[in-house]
């Protein structure tokens, strides 16, 4: 396999996710295929092939700077898990 | 062993658009938290963000300012990482194709003009702002500012000293002035600034570890940080301390840097293209349009204004160094000939005055038609230049017409000879001992019956008038 149960780890970490060990294997086996199967493309010779930037043939899509208004704060808020003085409210996160 | 410092400094600016850059909410500052949110920019899922033509040409404008090449060819990426200040769990931003690449800002240094070269400006979204006093164990999230668009100005290690960056940063921030596309006040967060520095051997066989200073939020402090840290990596370096690759904090109330503690250190930002916006191709007629709208830059004023007003060096380079207080004098220069003379008010007395009350030239609190008539009554006779200073004080903190203030106040200078011959005998008859003084020889009790002669003037003697009178009225 190309990815390790520990290289699982490192990635739900910097997702903040918690996976038991079950998940991780499972998680470690589905994105190895998925490189696996995105190797073949190195069959290819691309040499003379631009980086695709993105899918479509599309470019230069803008708007021009107008304000709109924005949503309800209410609207906006009632999603939160907690609000106060018209915050969303984390747990504390200081260095 | 000769030892050389290395800073290399990048520059958030918040782009003057009145909309934010991938949806319409207002980028105005001050609102009331959470106002100025859609559901794009606090990342709900299956929306599309669209870019704002205006944050574009504002990008492009600034990179041609910096005399870089614009790039014909430009896309999008996701910076990813997890912070409560970004709603989607990853910023838009540039990665390898930046809009603009391979600039430059020429500064003054103590060893005369520097090059520092710029190494790109690449666009992106501000993040939300975390609010951590006062809630315990909490923290609240304000996004108004989340997706305002922003460039980053990422300059090459080239300045030696924090003297070069601070010189560096007013320069930037006088440029982004003058083209108009930020209004660059810190104190609101639209510049911020993060460091990188670390001392290295001149003959480069040893260097310290670099530091980053993160969100330096005033010039001030972010020289006094490079201040600290070019002490503490110069003798590092010299007792061959082991140093480490660090992201260090400024403790303003201390004066010192503090290690950030660990773990988010590893920084793995996962950069892929962003999928949800198309690349931008800007025509090169397109460039050269911005290019051709660009205004009189601050080195291009700086020659003029020493050209067409025959100032200084040193006064060119301080008028222009704002934008402000170079149209002020301008200003100024409409209505009166002399140019020395506005420049030696500007420089001086309102300068030290804004300074004092810790604002800026934008905020000179009356007009330049006010300064030119204070000068034109200290001209002709009205009023002596000492009280020229004090009408000034009341200007500048009320913001009136020098006329009412002269008028209301009885400022207006005795040059009547009589008037003056009057007080004068009266000094001299109630200062005996000083007039014996000045007749023994001690040519200084002249200065001491002048100033009891402006004690009963209140100041207002035309002073080459008493000191004319005095003296002969003493012979
Ligand atoms: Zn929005």
């Amino acid at each position: 396999m190309r990815i390790k149960p520990e290289e699982v780890d490192y990635i739900a970490a910097l997702s903040r996710l918690v996976l038991s060990e079950q998940e991780k294997n499972i998680y470690a086996r589905h994105l190895s295929e998925i490189l696996e199967h995105a190797e073949r493309l190195s069959e290819l010779d691309t040499d003379d092939v631009e980086p695709t930037a993105h899918v479509l043939s599309l470019k230069n899509i803008f708007r021009d700077d107008e304000v709109k208004p924005s949503l309800e704060r209410d609207i906006l808020l009632s999603n939160a898990p907690e609000v106060e003085n018209g915050c969303f409210k984390v747990p504390r996160i200081v260095e | 062993m000769e030892v050389q410092t290395l800073i290399g400094l990048e520059v958030h600016a918040e782009l003057a658009t009145k909309s934010k850059m991938f949806c319409s909410c207002s980028t105005e500052f001050g609102a009331e938290p959470n106002t100025h949110c859609c559901p794009i920019c606090t990342g709900m899922p299956g929306v599309l963000p669209m870019p704002n033509k205006k944050a574009i040409e504002y990008a492009v404008k600034a990179g041609l300012a910096l005399n870089c090449d614009i790039s014909e060819f430009s896309k999008m990426d996701r910076k990813n990482y997890y912070y409560p200040d970004l709603p989607k769990a990853y910023q838009i931003s540039q990665y390898d194709l930046p809009l603009c690449v391979g600039g430059y800002v020429d500064i003054e240094t103590e060893e005369g003009p520097k090059r520092i070269r710029i190494r790109r400006v690449h666009m992106e979204e501000d993040a939300g702002k975390l609010l951590h006093e006062g809630w315990g164990n909490n923290s609240l999230v304000d996004y108004n500012r989340a997706g305002v668009p922003l460039i980053e100005i990422v300059t090459e290690p080239d300045m030696n000293s924090p003297a070069e960056a601070g010189a560096f940063l007013d320069k930037l921030k006088a440029i982004l002035q003058y083209i108009e596309v930020s209004d660059c006040k810190m104190e609101e967060g639209s510049l911020r600034c993060d460091v990188n520095i670390n001392a290295r051997a001149s003959d480069k066989s040893m260097a310290t570890a670099i530091t980053e200073m993160k969100n330096l939020n005033s010039f001030k402090a972010a020289v006094k940080a490079m201040e600290y840290e070019e002490k503490r990596h110069r003798e590092a370096l010299l007792e061959g301390d082991p140093t480490v690759h660090e992201t260090r904090r400024w403790d303003d109330a201390r004066g010192v840097t503090v290690a950030m503690r660990g773990k988010e250190e590893a920084h793995d930002y996962r950069y892929f293209p962003e999928p949800d916006l198309v690349p931008i191709a800007l025509d090169k007629s397109y460039i050269e349009s911005i290019k051709e709208s660009l205004p009189e830059l601050p080195d291009q004023r700086y020659q003029r204004f020493i050209s067409q007003y025959g100032l200084p060096q040193y006064d060119a380079e301080i008028l222009t160094s704002s934008k402000y207080l170079a149209d002020y004098f301008e200003q100024c220069m409409t209505i009166y000939d002399n140019a020395k003379t506005v420049s030696n008010w500007l420089m001086g007395d309102v300068l030290r005055a804004l300074n004092e009350n810790g604002k800026d030239p934008s905020d000179i609190p009356f007009p330049p038609a006010y300064l030119v008539d204070l000068i034109k009554y200290v001209d002709d006779g009205t009023i002596s230049i000492s009280i020229a200073k004090k009408v000034f004080d009341e200007m500048f903190a009320n913001g009136t017409d020098p006329g009412a203030i002269i008028k209301e106040q009885g400022l207006v200078q005795i040059s009547d000879e009589g008037e003056l011959l009057e007080i004068i005998r009266q000094v001299i008859q109630e200062n005996a001992p000083s007039v014996a003084d000045y007749k023994a020889g001690k040519k200084k009790a002249l200065g001491y019956l002048v100033g009891q002669a402006m004690k009963l003037t209140k100041g207002k003697a035309n002073p080459q008038l008493l000191n004319k009178l005095l003296e002969r009225e003493l012979n």
